[in-house]
């Protein structure tokens, strides 16, 4: 029973234990600061919606874009054992596309807004399987693969909008992006409630994580077992598109315009990072999409705790720094190593002294 | 270089191959433009404004191209750049003297690297995700610096800064009859001695030469009696403080520090690093191809912008254009020869 | 001169957790011989080679060379104490030179004196009569001048002992005769060569003198020319454990108890010749031959695990096309492939997912298998093959041999296969499980399936298969049945010619 228990903690959270301390700290380290950190109030906004408001709020609705692309990073890390750097000029250009679509209609509604997704998504897969295609089919390697999209992207987006920084206005696009009428909880957070549950839909109705799983974990052998490993390749990456252009419009929608030279800025890097923080291996192989999405959480908590503390939001990245430092520092193998030889010793000099105690 | 003494004609080796195709490529794409555009490009000094840009460019890709060389990547240079020269500006205005400013530029990158290798080599950590912290504990650091834009106006470094060589013989004769001398800064000398010393590193000495067999092959460099650890961590060491210098050398050319100075630089540099023939894979690479690396993007840029495409998103599309031209290049080059 | 003693292993034990790798084995190597080193499979010939090379520590015994008693430490250690190694996997970098891979980690000053190393290097290749010029990019050249590099590299290190981990594998015939003919030469110049390989004919080439590994025990070291090829294969072979013989034998088997269900015709992959193969309905068939004889690259090619280049192939008579294992697949056909660790399990996953993933591949995309259906099948076969594991979710990289290998079978099983290819199965696992594997073989066939069986132990393959291909140097060279399925005339063939 005892050996059942340990073997859960180990194996059963064991991916989650880094991601879940992590969150556990920031939250006992905001309650001593500010007890008051985490309560919710309700008010009222422009538009005279009862809505919730408070830190942990703006928490979860600030982590949405960034938690919508830990998703689809996860899976084309845990498929190609790399990463995709190119993310937020994709973003970029998503956005870019959902607004030249609606500005062509004559009037927003809930239908050109839809359309105006799916040009997005579609533009935004194209990209991806750019991406996936030198990946999947001429073998580079994925971080050089996408820094070609990475270099160009925010450019591609700056053509389509003719130069300028377009903006839309139309309830619906407010409404995406903050709160619609009658829910008290911010659109970006349903959405990212929504695709969650469309990807857990997918891994249901699908045989894409085991397979994915495969691919990543020793390619030879799935490639035995009858697996086209280029293709699930190439749909991690086309499945990140999707992920891409919803943040991307997410992103536009907050603003109500499209800035393609700051819309999710840098974006690729905290995704990446909120992948390793959710304990997956940047090595690719097993993954756990939940993972991800707590490492984004952790990283706009960790966020909003220095701008709580007066840290302004371009210094943030230096003590982020240092955060992710201590992190892969305690994930390190080598570290690891130590630690349980350390702690074997520990055991061994016990047990001896024991011995002694005993004769 | 070697191949032309060579009476046997020896076939190239991957990292000549490489470096030959770059360098036809720069040579062809100049000649190009000096046909069809001329203007600028007739004059020498042409070459010169290129290299006073993108000194500090070049002195980074040099490093990364040690790091790529060995199997590794460094994402940080930019942002050490960008600090370096933030603090050793306020450092300077605070009324600090030069000699001592070079020091802390130096010091400041070579803590970088002793982080880094540290980190990557002997903790076995990712040096993705070591140098992405590096990049942002530097880009926050600078902005905790300072968020305004700063200039210098420390008397001693301003005339540093503008000592400039010149170079009369391959002037032109502006409209009114005089002589102007092509100038060539200070930061380029700094940066042709780097390329030169790290040639020599790469070329001449063990160290450089483990770096090659470690990239190529790391299994069998151990085997060989290299000491992987070392050498891996001899190569952040470089890279960072080839930042620092990088860092002096901006500010040599800038006279300013900036919050976003250099910014994007290390996606710079690792395109030039490709772009003169370095794999990311690891153990194929030359540094004097990584200089014309610089050059055919830096040149690139400026005939884009010569040709009446002014905006700047031009010059990143054909960036990247040129990037992916340049990898599919290599896979396809590659391939076809290990096939063999 | 000749038979002066150059090393000596006496008495070398070493177990690893649950195996006893190497019992009490002795080895002698003599100034100016070429020694080689046979075994089979699990013979223990790779572990000694790494406790001389300092790889491995060994639990008990001596080594001493040149009358010196000696420990390895590590592989630096050995080189320095003039045992050098050149493994079947080349060891050097093929970005660099040939002359830099000849001096790189041991140059003593800091500057490289490439001029200098290469005028060297090249004395060494030309003494040495190999065909590379020393700035040439090593990777240029090709496996067999790369393989000579490395043994140039050794030589240059003034080795005393050379040890060729299985050099010629890769090797076409031209280029193992022009590394015999560097062998031959480094024996004259009194170095002791220990020769590992799977290929006899190269055995009775070049070597003086044989000593012969079973199971971890030392057999016996003999004259080249005093041990006929046959007995070599008999040795090498041997009798197998008594426990095994409880199998019942013969009655179970009848050959062409069905239809033909697979057919091919010169069929060829990348790594192999054209061939010709039918099986019937419930047969259980074995491809037999020495390690590298083409047994495994035949069945591969049958699975399209290798790219096919030609061939014709028929499946209950209608022509079929099988280019890659997802076609095979769905042909009904299921491979167990030889290398466990590359080609079959993915360690991380759970046991669970790993029995089901050949059948959910074959259901597709669309068509997962439900968490409790998974879980049944698991518990199933758990069940059925007796897997020892903690529980369906372990994952499978943390079970024993033993029970990967039933995960993997497990996995064919449940595709429901009608011919079942089994490379290697019994490979490096405990005996009880071996004697497992084999009866279930048995009663597939009774269930109609058809098997082909490959194994390096021959006692096992006659056990359970009426028909033996007989394959040597990549050309099937026999085909046995019925009394001629006999251990002796099995080594005959195998080992070629008249005994």
């Amino acid at each position: 029973m005892k050996e059942n228990k340990k073997r859960f903690l180990k194996g059963g959270l064991g991916q989650l234990t880094i991601p879940v301390i992590a969150v556990a700290l920031l939250v006992i380290f905001n309650l001593i600061r500010d007890p008051g950190f985490f309560s919710i109030s309700i008010t009222h906004n422009n538009y005279g919606n009862a809505v919730l408001a408070g830190n942990l709020i703006s928490i979860i609705n600030g982590a949405s874009e960034l938690a919508i692309l830990a998703i689809g990073m996860t899976l084309v890390t845990a498929a190609t054992k790399g990463q995709d750097i190119s993310v937020g000029a994709a973003a970029a250009i998503a956005g870019s596309v959902f607004v030249k679509v609606l500005k062509s209609a004559s009037s927003i509604s809930v239908g050109t807004v839809i359309l105006a997704f799916l040009c997005a998504a579609v533009v935004a897969m194209l990209f991806g399987a750019f991406n996936g295609t030198l990946v999947a089919v001429f073998g580079i390697q994925p971080m050089i693969a996408t820094l070609i999209l990475y270099t160009c992207g925010r450019s591609i987006a700056y053509w389509i909008n003719g130069g300028a920084t377009p903006t839309v206005e139309s309830p619906i696009i407010s409404a995406i992006g903050s709160f619609a009428p009658g829910i008290p909880i911010p659109m970006p957070v349903i959405i990212v409630i929504v695709v969650t549950i469309l990807f857990k839909l997918l891994f249901h109705f699908t045989s894409l994580e085991i397979l994915t799983q495969s691919v990543g974990i020793n390619q030879s052998a799935a490639r035995l077992n009858g697996i086209n490993t280029t293709f699930i390749k190439l749909l991690s990456f086309i499945l990140l598109g999707v992920c891409v252009a919803v943040s991307g419009c997410i992103g536009v929608s907050r603003l109500g315009l499209i800035n393609h030279e700051t819309l999710l800025l840098d974006v690729e890097m905290d995704a990446i990072l909120a992948v390793a923080i959710g304990g997956n291996s940047l090595g690719g192989g097993k993954f756990k999409i939940s993972g991800s999405i707590i490492g984004a959480y952790v990283i706009q908590m960790l966020t909003i705790t220095l701008y709580a503390m007066k840290v302004s939001s371009t210094d943030v990245k230096a003590y982020k720094a240092i955060v992710i430092v201590l992190l892969v520092v305690i994930g390190s193998p080598v570290v690891k190593q130590r630690f349980q030889k350390f702690m074997g010793n520990l055991k061994k000099g016990k047990s001896e002294t024991k011995g002694v105690e005993g004769a | 270089m070697k191949f032309f003494k060579n009476k046997r004609k020896e076939p190239l080796t991957d990292t000549q191959l490489l470096m030959t195709i770059t360098i036809c490529i720069f040579v062809a794409m100049y000649l190009l433009a000096m046909l069809l555009l001329q203007g600028g490009f007739l004059h020498a000094q042409q070459i010169f404004d290129l290299l006073n840009d993108n000194a500090s460019l070049i002195i980074v890709s040099c490093g990364l191209t040690i790091v790529m060389i060995g199997g590794g990547i460094d994402i940080s240079v930019g942002a050490v750049t960008s600090l370096v020269t933030m603090s050793s500006i306020l450092y300077l205005n605070g009324g600090g003297n030069v000699f001592m400013s070079v020091l802390l530029s130096l010091g400041i990158g070579l803590a970088f690297g002793l982080v880094h290798g540290f980190l990557i080599s002997y903790l076995e950590i990712q040096p993705f995700i070591v140098t992405l912290a590096g990049m942002f504990f530097a880009r926050g650091m600078t902005t905790i610096l300072s968020v305004n834009p700063q200039k210098i106006d420390n008397e001693a470094f301003n005339a540093v800064r503008e000592s400039k060589i010149e170079i009369p013989w391959l002037g032109y004769v502006a409209k009114n009859g005089n002589l102007v001398p092509a100038r060539m800064e200070l930061g380029v000398v700094i940066a042709l001695v780097c390329v030169a010393l790290v040639f020599v590193l790469l070329k001449f000495l063990k160290p450089g030469r483990n770096l090659y067999a470690m990239g190529g092959n790391q299994t069998s460099a151990l085997m060989l009696g290299i000491n992987v650890k070392r050498t891996r961590f001899m190569s952040y060491i470089i890279s960072g403080f080839l930042s620092g210098i990088s860092g002096f050398v901006l500010m040599l050319h800038t006279g300013a520090g900036n919050a976003t100075n250099a910014a994007g630089m290390e996606m710079n540099a690792i395109a030039s690093s490709i772009i003169g023939g370095t794999l990311l894979t690891g153990g194929v690479g030359n540094v004097i191809g990584t200089f014309f690396g610089t050059l055919t993007l830096t040149t690139i840029k400026k005939i884009v912008v010569s040709s009446g495409l002014k905006d700047p998103w031009w010059q990143s599309i054909t960036t990247g254009g040129m990037l992916c031209f340049f990898i599919l290049l290599q896979s396809i080059v590659l391939s076809r020869r290990n096939k063999k | 001169m000749q038979d002066e003693c150059l090393l000596k292993l006496r008495g070398i034990e070493k177990s690893f957790p649950g195996v006893r790798a190497l019992h009490n084995v002795d080895f002698t190597l003599r100034k100016g011989e070429i020694h080689a080193l046979m075994g089979e499979n699990g013979a223990g010939k790779s572990t000694l080679i790494k406790i001389l090379t300092g790889v491995y520590q060994m639990d008990a015994g001596s080594i001493t060379i040149e009358g010196e008693s000696v420990n390895i430490h590590s592989p630096q250690d050995a080189q320095n104490k003039g045992i050098s190694t050149v493994y079947q996997e080349i060891t050097l970098c093929p970005n660099l030179t040939v002359a830099e891979n000849m001096y790189i980690g041991r140059e003593k000053s800091s500057w490289v004196k490439q001029k200098e190393y290469e005028t060297k290097a090249d004395e060494i290749l030309k003494s040495l009569g190999i065909p590379a010029r020393s700035s040439q990019q090593l990777g240029s050249c090709s496996l067999a001048v790369q393989q000579m590099v490395a043994i140039a590299r050794a030589v240059d290190m003034n080795c005393k002992v050379l040890i060729l981990d299985e050099p010629t594998s890769s090797l076409d015939d031209k280029e193992v005769n022009m590394l015999f003919s560097l062998m031959r030469d480094l024996k004259s110049k009194g170095v002791g060569i220990i020769f590992v390989t799977h290929f006899l004919e190269q055995v009775y080439e070049v070597s003086d003198r044989i000593t012969v590994l079973r199971n971890g025990e030392f057999v016996g070291e003999y004259l080249t020319k005093e041990l006929p090829q046959v007995q070599l294969v008999a040795k090498m072979m041997g009798k197998e454990l008594d426990e095994l013989n409880s199998l019942s034998d013969a009655e179970d088997r009848e050959e062409g108890v069905g239809e033909v269900l697979y057919e091919a015709e010169g069929l060829s992959s990348t790594e192999t010749n054209p061939f010709d193969f039918k099986i019937r309905r419930g047969e259980v068939n074995g491809f037999t031959g020495l390690l590298g004889s083409g047994r495994s690259e035949s069945v591969r090619a049958i699975f399209g695990a290798d790219k096919v280049n030609s061939g014709k192939v028929k499946i209950n008579g209608k022509p079929v096309k099988i280019t890659k294992p997802i076609d095979a697949m769905k042909n009904g056909i299921g491979y167990l492939a030889e290398d466990r660790k590359r080609d079959g399990i993915i360690p991380d996953l759970s046991v669970r997912e790993n029995i089901i993933l050949a059948l959910q591949v074959m259901n597709g995309f669309f068509k997962p298998i439900s968490r409790s259906e998974s879980e049944a099948f698991a518990d199933e076969y758990i069940k059925a093959l007796n897997i020892k594991t903690a529980s369906a979710e372990t994952p499978v990289g943390s079970l024993s041999g033993g029970n990967q290998q039933k995960v993997i079978l497990a996995r064919w099983l449940l595709t429901h296969p009608d011919y079942l290819i089994l490379d290697e199965p019994t490979r490096g696992i405990d005996v009880g499980t071996k004697l497992e594997i084999q009866k279930l073989v048995l009663k597939l066939a009774k269930e109609d399936v058809s098997v082909t069986f490959i194994s390096s132990e021959v006692e096992e393959m006659l056990r359970t298969c009426s028909r033996l291909i007989v394959m040597r140097d990549r050309h099937i060279v026999g085909e046995l049945k019925g009394a001629d399925l006999n251990q002796a005339q099995v080594m005959k063939t195998i080992a070629g010619g008249e005994a």
